[in-house]
């Protein structure tokens, strides 16, 4: 797998970067094309978060079939809880590749995505655990999971933005 | 005569069954001293939701939960009963469990040793000689809430100590219960996997909300809309069934203030590309419970509110409990029901079938919680003093499920419970009229 080996820590950093950027400025087209066909988009329960999603319920279990529906349901007008859309910011630092193997590049990074709406601020704290594959130079989500360190979502009640 | 003291909350509604007018005055959400006696005299004079037994694997193990605003050790102890204990040491009030879940073989008080075993008896103070022969080990245990019944796995507290018993209490919703846990094939368990959030607003407003067919078209649209057409299902029919207006679009009130809608069930958009996964279903349970009753099972949708924070919704399959913090802050906990030994492919639907519209991710709950939060906003416009529930009220014939005769049920035991003396209006919707022809 020399293509595999061949992406470093600060590929992938660019990757996560430049995908946090048009999260932020709601480029969500863009963005949907940074998966693969058979990609999940997950968020484990916050109280037992090394739970399988075929026996627990996730807060997100998404394949591309409803996270396109996600992102459609935005540009609606009828997504209320983010008509008009909430301002959002995303930090992600503590890149690492943990692996390389034939099912792609494991990935883990820190992240805390900030919503603003209403004169209030909710800080969202977790860590990716992402798989990415090489895809035609670059690279392209296997798996987004993000992984909440909150114990409870609150006060930040709503995941109405991808995180 | 009752005497009117400043505990009185007289007149906060208005409930005249002649003009058909029924109105809360909208300090109930926001005054400090309405919570600070909800939480007397509406929390500690009812049933309270704890957990599910299921939740609690095997000897020692415990869930850590605040019920009616009070840190509780929900326990299954090393004799195999279900106990629900305060995690408040006797001594000096430190808490004794460590972790919000997990296995124990006892609780440890950190701050002076004292050990307690899962049965909540205190079983080791250390340095006893400094209360020479005058300690009461068995005056020592951790409290428990004077009572703690159960009804099909679900375990609930009360702080009355004469209170009713949990059936009389839960009185004709049991039924409904029981259809809930028996929807599927084995045993009704609670999946792993809690959701927990909060809501910026009165937690009244979700008691109205969880019930609220109304509210179904507008505020989620773009669920049963547009979620529900990129599934192959056709969303005319959910449309109409949460517009109905039909005979069999029915609301019913019970004692003790709880109320349930009770509709025609639109298809379940999860199973549109799979409905073979449901008939295999039908045909199990119809082995089991004939086929009358699992018409009720699985081509109704009931929304059964428990009086009062407790809520069950059959299409989602969900269990749901919250408690106010503050007059403008609530925080909710929500439990998904699947079968014991589902198979791996309906419980991937079922999970998928509640994720998609409930939670914090889904695509209804944070609608809700938005227009909620909206409200509770909205009520500092104190010129606007009363809130409108009259809907049905007015309706030849009495109040369908698409209607506010749910919220009025609720609303008027709380008002007889905020008021000790009191004797509501009876109201009765059309389907409750019908049977009593």
């Amino acid at each position: 797998m020399s293509t595999m080996d061949s992406f470093t820590r600060q590929d992938v950093e660019d990757f996560l970067f430049a995908e946090a950027a048009l999260l932020d400025e709601f480029r969500f087209d863009e963005w949907l094309h940074l998966f693969r066909d058979d990609a999940h988009y997950l968020i484990p329960p916050l109280d037992v978060r090394e739970a399988s999603p075929s026996d627990s319920l996730y807060l997100v279990m998404d394949d591309m079939s409803r996270l396109r529906s996600r992102v459609q349901q935005y540009r609606g007008r009828a997504m209320w809880v983010e008509n008009p859309p909430s301002r959002t910011r995303r930090l992600i630092t503590n890149t690492r590749i943990l692996s390389r193997g034939d099912e792609g590049l494991r990935v883990s990074a820190n992240f805390v995505v900030y919503r603003m709406r209403h004169e209030l601020v909710d800080p969202y704290i977790g860590r990716y655990e992402h798989v990415l594959v090489p895809h035609e130079g670059g690279l392209l989500f296997r798996e987004r999971k993000a992984v909440l360190d909150l114990e409870a979502l609150r006060p930040a009640a709503k995941i109405s933005i991808i995180l | 005569m009752q005497t009117r003291s400043k505990d009185s909350f007289d007149g906060l509604i208005v409930d005249d069954m002649e003009r058909g007018v029924f109105r809360v005055n909208r300090r109930v959400f926001t005054d400090p001293a309405i919570l600070e006696a909800e939480k007397r005299q509406v929390f500690d004079n009812c049933w309270l939701y704890v957990g599910h037994e299921s939740e609690l694997a095997g000897a020692g193990a415990f869930i850590k939960r605040k019920v009616g605003g009070r840190p509780v050790i929900f326990v299954r102890d090393d004799q195999d009963t279900v106990r629900v204990l305060f995690d408040v040491c006797p001594h000096r009030g430190n808490s004794v469990c460590r972790g919000t879940r997990g296995t124990a073989q006892r609780f440890l008080c950190f701050y002076h040793g004292w050990a307690f075993n899962t049965r909540g008896d205190l079983i080791n103070v250390p340095d006893q000689e400094g209360y020479g022969d005058k300690l009461c080990r068995s005056d020592l245990g951790l409290g428990s809430p004077p009572r703690l019944e159960s009804y099909r796995g679900l375990v609930f507290m009360s702080m009355k100590a004469d209170m009713m018993s949990l059936g009389d209490y839960l009185g004709d919703t049991r039924p409904y219960i029981d259809d809930m846990m028996d929807m599927t094939d084995s045993e009704g368990v609670i999946a792993p996997g809690q959701q927990s959030y909060s809501m910026r607003a009165n937690w009244k407003l979700l008691l109205e909300n969880s019930a609220d067919l109304y509210h179904g078209p507008f505020t989620h649209q773009r669920f049963f809309q547009d979620y529900v057409s990129t599934l192959g299902a056709d969303p005319a029919t959910w449309q109409k069934t949460l517009r109905a207006g039909a005979e069999d679009n029915r609301v019913l009130a019970f004692a003790n203030g709880h109320a349930v809608i009770d509709t025609p069930a639109g298809p379940l958009p999860m199973f549109a590309d799979r409905p073979e996964i449901l008939d295999e279903l039908r045909e199990k349970l119809t082995q089991k419970h004939g086929a009358e009753r699992v018409a009720r099972m699985m081509d109704r949708s009931r929304n059964l509110l428990i009086f009062p924070n407790l809520v069950m919704i059959s299409a989602w399959r969900t269990i749901r409990t919250f408690y106010p913090v503050a007059p403008d802050y609530m925080e909710v906990d929500a439990w998904a029901i699947v079968g014991r030994d589902d198979s791996p492919e309906l419980r991937e639907k079922r999970f998928g079938n509640f994720i998609s519209f409930l939670g914090p991710a889904g695509f209804g709950t944070p609608d809700d919680v938005e227009a909620l939060e909206n409200c509770q906003r909205g009520f500092a416009a104190r010129e606007l003093a009363w809130t409108d529930l009259s809907k049905g009220m007015g309706r030849e014939g009495g109040a369908l499920a698409n209607d506010e005769f749910q919220m009025r049920t609720v609303w008027r035991r709380w008002y007889s419970l905020m008021n000790p003396g009191f004797v509501p209006s009876v109201e009765k919707s059309r389907i409750m009229a019908a049977s009593a022809d």
